[in-house]
């Protein structure tokens, strides 16, 4: 049979799990990541990356939005999703899980993002005529309360937020890694340690990709881009990313050492079929050389045109690498049999329901939304868009 | 009284919380059947569904009420424990009618047939009969096994076996 090598369940010859299910962890994982930079401005104070907070909740909340379509596309019948809300199954975790998203979307971003624009949604409510003026309108929910002890208010009980908010991003994304790592008849993804690693390679492409958005941003606006907070930035990613590195490198040593009936069949499957996915992109590419880059500029004084260059470059190979890291587990976790003596070959289709373009869409998706939010609610602040608008 | 009217704003939004909840309580009583969980986490009218659904298999007891000799022959050979309508699809209706003669099953195509169980797969015991593609040479499989009720070919003596 085409693909097949050695001895193969018949159920295991074709995959179940397509690209989508390697989307979906990874869109949450974006979702997490850019939350936990969120909240180093609101929770830890770290004042000098404020200018990505606000961008890092709408870059959440886009990417929230977005998570659920590649698992409603590889389903199918849409509309019997919400039957998991009407009649959740106790004993299953993807169940339960539906309301830990809804949760997370409603309880923690839309809330936390209301209450920190409130003040500029009830100003544009004011000034603004005709749909859009409807809109903040009805984003206000008809109170125009801004003084200065409700804005306080605000603060704090956005604080409040922000502090449930983080172990709230670390249940949504280490639900996911649950989900892996506690499937028993799977030796690639069955470990404890896998919603762990899932959480901080969240943290790191999370923080990654909004650190990318804010200079992208910034340079399309025609501004400057701020480097202390980009410095600040690529500082927390570094340490972020050594502790993820260090429990990535905890569970392959584990394994090396148990080295159980399993490692056989997984170590001859990452010398051959997952060699360039997982050693030459998830780990050489995607984990040692942004590491060094981190490091490098950490430990040099680079002027502030390599270092942007060298965060960008750390920054995308970042978020390929943590791809990479997602399509290793689902994908390479369904090349091999139960049996452990036989390998499936995985053959990612162009234009189907499950196809490279249906991931590339739903990737680019969150940042239509994204555009479309920041229209709306603008995530810089009213003086550079003022000078914006004067340089026009 | 004054920090109660400064946070009317909070009160607006947990109140679209609770009517968000109220909205769920009422759709969910009038979209989750009333019978549900009454037996599991299933809907226990569908026990009930099933039950009143037409019945489209026989039974191989009901075939071999009128085709003891085609049951005689099956018994002897590797086929003896497969269900006649494991082949012939469902009978019912021409098994459980009036006038079986007015609904004559068609005859299975054996070129299409056969080979749902016996296509050579790695994962079948080595004792299962299993053929190759090219093993009939493209002719449906009873020009040489005649007798698919027992289809060991006789003569050349393998007894059937490939």
């Amino acid at each position: 049979m085409n693909g097949v090598e050695g001895f193969m369940y018949p159920n295991e010859i074709g995959l179940q799990w397509s690209i989508l299910i390697v989307l979906y962890p990874y869109i949450t994982g974006l979702v997490a990541g850019a939350f936990i930079l969120a909240s180093l401005v609101r929770v830890f104070r770290v004042e000098a990356v404020r200018p990505t907070y606000r961008l890092a909740l709408l870059t959440a909340l886009s990417f929230l939005l977005v998570a659920p379509l590649p698992l409603q596309l590889h389903l199918g019948h849409p509309l019997r999703s919400p039957e998991m809300y009407f009649t959740p199954h106790s004993s299953s975790a993807m169940a339960m899980f539906g309301y830990v998203y809804l949760w997370y979307l409603m309880a923690v971003l839309v809330f936390e993002i209301w209450l920190d624009y409130r003040a500029e949604i009830v100003q544009k409510a004011q000034s603004t005529k005709g749909l859009l003026g409807l809109l903040y309108k009805v984003m206000t929910l008809g109170n125009f309360n801004i003084s200065h002890e409700a804005l306080e208010l605000d603060e704090k009980i956005g604080w409040v937020v922000t502090l449930i908010g983080i172990p709230s991003a670390f249940i949504l994304h280490g639900y996911v890694g649950f989900i892996f790592g506690s499937i028993k008849a799977n030796p690639w993804w069955n470990s404890p340690l896998m919603p762990v690693v899932f959480i901080f390679s969240a943290m790191v492409s999370g923080i990654s990709a909004v650190m990318l958005l804010y200079m992208a941003t910034t340079k399309i606006r025609g501004l400057k881009i701020d480097v202390a907070c980009v410095d600040t930035i690529a500082m927390y990613l570094f340490y972020t990313f050594i502790i993820d590195f260090a429990i990535e490198s905890l569970d392959l040593i584990h394994r090396i050492y148990e080295a159980d009936e399993s490692f056989r069949s997984l170590n001859f499957m990452v010398h051959t079929k997952l060699y360039i996915p997982h050693i030459v992109i998830q780990i050489m590419l995607g984990t040692l050389t942004p590491l060094i880059i981190l490091a490098t500029t950490q430990l040099v004084k680079f002027n502030e045109t390599i270092r942007k260059r060298l965060y960008v470059i750390a920054g995308s190979l970042i978020l390929i690498g943590v791809f990479a890291m997602r399509w290793n587990v689902v994908i390479g976790g369904q090349l091999f049999s139960k049996s452990l003596l036989g390998y499936t070959t995985y053959k990612l289709a162009l234009i189907t329901k499950e196809g490279l373009l249906v991931a590339i869409a739903l990737t680019l998706l969150p940042l239509v939304f994204l555009y479309v939010m920041v229209r709306i609610l603008p995530p810089w602040p009213e003086k550079q868009n003022n000078a914006l608008a004067s340089g026009d | 009284m004054n920090s109660f009217k400064n946070a009317g704003h909070l009160l607006r939004f947990a109140g679209l919380f609770v009517i968000a909840f109220v909205l769920f309580l009422v759709i969910r009583h009038y979209y989750v059947p009333k019978s549900f969980g009454q037996y599991g986490h299933y809907r226990g009218d569908a026990i009930k569904d099933d039950a009143a659904r037409p019945t489209f298999y026989a039974g191989h007891d009901t075939c071999e009420t009128c085709h003891a000799d085609i049951a005689t022959k099956k018994s002897g050979g590797p086929h003896a424990h497969v269900n006649c309508e494991a082949c012939h699809g469902p009978q019912a209706i021409h098994a459980l009618a009036d006038d079986p003669t007015a609904h004559i099953p068609v005859k299975p195509d054996s070129a299409t047939l056969c080979i749902k169980c016996h296509a050579a797969s790695l994962a079948k015991p080595k004792k299962f009969p299993q053929v190759n593609e090219d093993h009939s040479m493209g002719m449906p499989c009873i020009t040489c096994h005649t007798n698919p009720h027992s289809p060991a070919i006789d003569t050349t003596g393998t007894g059937g076996k490939k």
